[in-house]
C-alpha cells in the first residue's frame, strides 16, 4: 500500500514530467519527425538494393559501401576534402581577425559590424552565387578592372575554376566563421590577458597562450560550421565550378536525382555524417580539455 | 624608518570629463604593507592600474627605486598585481598559473620547478598543484594567485580587493595570513580596499582616498584617531560632528553652547569631531550636553546607545562597555575629555 502522501507526490511528478512535455514537445517532435526517422531511412538505404526507377528493393547488400572505394568516387570525396579544408583554412585566416577586431570595438559599433557581416545572408543564396559569375567571368569587372590598370594583358580564366569553387564558397560560409570567433573572443576575460601581460608576457605571447587557447572551442566551431556546408554544397561546384569541378555534394544529388540509385547516396551522405559526428567528438574532447572540466586529478 | 620604495607624485588621470586622479602623491616605504582606501569610484582602482602600467597618467610621475617607471611597458615592471577577480588562466593547471611568469622571464626547467613547489608549499597548496582554477574554491584560488604574483619576486606586489571575493569566515583567516606572507617573504604589499576594516587590521599606513584625492596618509592609529578632514573623521570609524566657530578651548555650536576640544583649528568655522567611545555619561552638574536615549544597541563586548540632542539634527552615538545602562527615553548627561576632541576646519 502506498501512503496518500506517496500517492500525491506520484501525482505530482507526473504533473512535472507532463509540464516538461510541453515545453520539450515541439523540440522533441521536430528532432523526431525531421531528423531522426530520416536517418533512419538514409543508414537503412545503405543496405539495401536499388529499385530500376528510384527506391529502393528489400534485399539486403554491402555492395554499396564496396563503390566508394573505387577510384572514381575516392577521388571525387579527395577533391571535395581539399576543397573545404582549402575554404575552411581560407575563412580561418581572414575570419579570426575580423571576428577579434570587431569584438575588440567599442560596445555601440559592435552589434552593426555583425549586422554588415550577416547582412548578405538577406539576399537568396542563388542571386549571390550568381553575382559572382558576373564578377569573375572574362568580361567582368575584375578582368576588366585588371586590365584597364594595366596589370593583365588579356582576361584571366577565373570562372569555372576551381579557385571559384573556393571564392563562391568562402563567399558563402564566412559569417559562419566569424559569429563563433566573435563570441568566444566577446566572453574572454580580458583581465587574463592583463595579468599575462602584468606576469612579463609581450602581447604576441599573451596572445597565443592564452587568447588562442581560450578562443580555440569558437573557433573549431566556426570551422566546422564552414568545412561542412562547403564539403556538402552542389550549387557554388555547379555554377562557379562549370561542372568541371564534382563534389560530394553534387554526387549525393545525383545519386537521388539523376542515376536513381538511391542506396548509393545514402551511403556518400553517411559518410557525411560520419565525418562530421567524428569533427564534433573532436571540437568537443579539445574544449573540454581547455576548460577543465570532468578530469578530476 | 625605511626609505621610499615607490614614490608616486602629481599624478592625475581623466577619462573624459571625470577626474579619477586629482594631483596625487604617495610614498610607499620598502617592506611597508601600504593600504589604498576609499569608496567604489575614489580612484583607488585606477591608480594601481597607473602602477601596473595598464593606464598611463596624464600627468605625474612615478619612480620606483631610481628608474622611472612610467617609461616600463607594462610586461617589463617589476611589480606584479593580483587581480581582484583573480584572472587565473582556466585551461592551466594550478603548477601552471603559477610557472607562467616564470617561463616569461626565461628561466630554467629545474628553477621554476623548484620556484613552482616552493611557492606552493607556502600557500598550502602543494596537493593541488595539477588541479584546474575551476576545481578549486574561492579561498584556495585566491591563494593560487597570490602565488602566482609573489613567484615572481616582484619589488612591489599589489593587491586589487584581494578578500572582496570571500566569505566573512575565510577572509578573517586569509587577512592574517596575508600579513604573515608579507613579513615571510619580504615584498612591499599595496593593498586597495574599500573595507575599512581590512585596511586597519592589515596596513602599516594607509592612504585615504575620495574623488581622486588622496585625503590623508597615515597610520592606522592616526588615521582613527587624528583624521585631518571630515570626510577621513567620517570614513574611517563612527564619529559625531558638531558644526561651529572655533576658539583656543572648543568650538562654538548655535544651540548647544561652547563644546570643548583642544585639538585643531582655534579660529574660523570648524566641525568638532568626537568619536563615540569617548563619550562619557556624567552627572547633570558635570554635564556638556544632555539628550534622550533614542536606541540602544548591544554588540557583544560594548553597546552604542543613540541619543537625540535639542537643537541638533543628527543622532549622537556613545560607545559604553558591556550592557547599556541606560532605556529608551531616559535623559542622560554627556562629557567628555577635551583632549580626546578635534576641530576640523574641512
Amino acid at each position: 500500500m502506498t501512503s496518500p502522501a506517496a500517492q500525491g507526490r506520484g501525482a505530482e511528478r507526473r504533473r512535472a514530467l507532463g509540464a516538461r512535455f510541453i515545453f520539450l514537445g515541439p523540440g522533441l517532435f521536430y528532432v523526431t519527425v525531421f531528423m531522426a526517422i530520416p536517418m533512419v531511412l538514409v543508414l537503412s538505404y545503405a543496405f539495401l538494393k536499388r529499385g530500376r526507377f528510384g527506391g529502393v528493393k528489400m534485399e539486403f547488400t554491402l555492395d554499396n559501401f564496396h563503390r566508394v572505394i573505387e577510384s572514381v568516387y575516392v577521388s571525387v570525396i579527395g577533391n571535395s576534402i581539399l576543397i573545404a579544408t582549402i575554404t575552411t583554412i581560407l575563412a580561418l585566416a581572414i575570419g579570426y581577425p575580423t571576428a577579434y577586431a570587431i569584438a575588440r570595438l567599442p560596445r555601440k559599433w559592435r552589434n552593426l559590424a555583425l549586422v554588415l557581416v550577416v547582412l548578405p545572408f538577406w539576399t537568396n543564396f542563388l542571386i549571390r552565387t550568381y553575382a559572382w559569375i558576373l564578377l569573375l567571368n572574362s568580361e567582368g569587372p575584375l578582368n576588366k578592372g585588371l586590365m584597364a590598370v594595366g596589370i593583365l594583358h588579356e582576361p584571366l580564366d577565373l570562372l569555372y575554376t576551381r579557385g571559384a569553387v573556393v571564392v563562391g564558397l568562402l563567399y558563402a560560409y564566412l559569417p559562419l566563421m566569424i559569429l563563433p570567433i566573435y563570441a568566444s573572443v566577446e566572453r574572454l576575460d580580458n583581465s587574463l590577458i592583463e595579468a599575462a601581460t602584468n606576469l612579463g608576457a609581450s602581447r604576441a605571447r599573451a596572445f597565443f597562450t592564452i587568447t588562442l587557447p581560450l578562443t580555440l572551442p569558437g573557433t573549431m566551431i566556426g570551422a566546422i560550421f564552414v568545412f561542412v556546408p562547403s564539403l556538402g554544397n552542389f550549387i557554388v561546384p555547379e555554377l562557379l565550378g562549370g561542372g568541371k569541378t564534382v563534389m560530394i555534394g553534387n554526387l549525393i544529388r545525383d545519386q537521388f536525382l539523376k542515376a536513381r540509385d538511391w542506396p548509393f547516396g545514402a551511403v556518400l551522405a553517411l559518410i557525411m555524417v560520419a565525418l562530421l559526428i567524428i569533427l564534433f567528438a573532436g571540437q568537443a574532447a579539445i574544449s573540454r580539455r581547455i576548460n577543465g572540466r570532468g578530469r578530476h586529478a | 624608518m625605511n626609505k621610499p620604495l615607490l614614490s608616486i607624485t602629481g599624478v592625475s588621470k581623466f577619462f573624459g570629463d571625470v577626474t579619477a586622479l586629482d594631483d596625487v602623491s604617495v610614498d610607499i616605504r620598502e617592506n611597508e604593507f601600504f593600504a589604498l582606501l576609499g569608496p567604489s569610484g575614489c580612484g583607488k582602482t585606477t591608480l594601481l592600474r597607473v602602477l601596473a602600467g595598464f593606464e598611463s597618467p596624464d600627468a605625474g610621475s612615478v619612480t620606483l627605486g631610481t628608474q622611472s617607471l612610467l617609461a616600463l611597458p607594462p610586461n617589463k615592471r617589476p611589480i606584479n598585481l593580483m587581480f581582484q577577480s583573480y584572472a587565473l588562466f582556466p585551461h592551466m593547471s594550478v603548477e601552471k598559473n603559477v610557472a607562467y611568469g616564470l617561463q616569461r622571464e626565461g628561466l630554467g626547467k629545474d628553477e621554476i620547478r623548484d620556484r613552482v613547489t616552493e611557492v606552493l608549499a607556502t600557500v598550502g597548496l602543494t596537493d593541488k598543484a595539477s588541479r584546474r582554477p575551476a576545481q578549486l574554491s574561492g579561498g584556495q584560488r585566491q591563494r593560487v594567485a597570490l602565488a602566482r604574483a609573489i613567484v615572481k619576486r616582484p619589488q612591489l606586489l599589489l593587491l586589487d580587493e584581494p578578500l572582496s571575493a570571500l566569505d566573512r569566515k575565510v577572509r578573517a583567516e586569509m587577512q592574517l595570513e596575508l600579513k604573515r606572507l608579507q613579513h615571510e617573504v619580504g615584498i612591499t604589499f599595496v593593498v586597495v580596499t574599500h573595507d575599512q576594516d581590512e585596511a586597519m587590521s592589515m596596513a602599516d599606513r594607509i592612504a585615504v582616498m575620495s574623488e581622486g584625492v588622496v585625503q590623508q596618509v597615515a597610520s592606522p592609529v592616526d588615521l582613527y584617531s587624528r583624521p585631518e578632514n571630515l570626510f577621513v573623521a567620517d570614513f574611517i570609524g563612527s564619529s559625531n560632528a558638531f558644526r561651529g566657530t572655533a576658539s583656543e578651548a572648543g568650538v562654538q555650536v548655535e544651540g548647544l553652547g561652547l563644546l570643548p576640544g583642544t585639538v585643531g583649528a582655534s579660529a574660523g568655522e570648524a566641525t568638532l569631531v568626537i568619536r563615540p567611545e569617548d563619550i562619557r555619561l556624567v552627572d547633570q552638574d558635570q554635564a556638556v550636553l544632555t539628550g534622550n536615549v533614542v536606541d540602544t544597541q548591544f554588540t557583544g563586548g560594548s553597546s552604542t546607545i543613540a541619543l537625540s540632542i535639542p537643537n541638533h539634527a543628527a543622532p549622537v552615538l556613545v560607545t559604553c562597555q558591556g550592557s547599556a545602562s541606560v532605556t529608551r527615553g531616559e535623559t542622560v548627561h554627556l562629557a567628555w575629555d577635551e583632549s580626546r576632541a578635534i576641530k576640523l576646519t574641512k
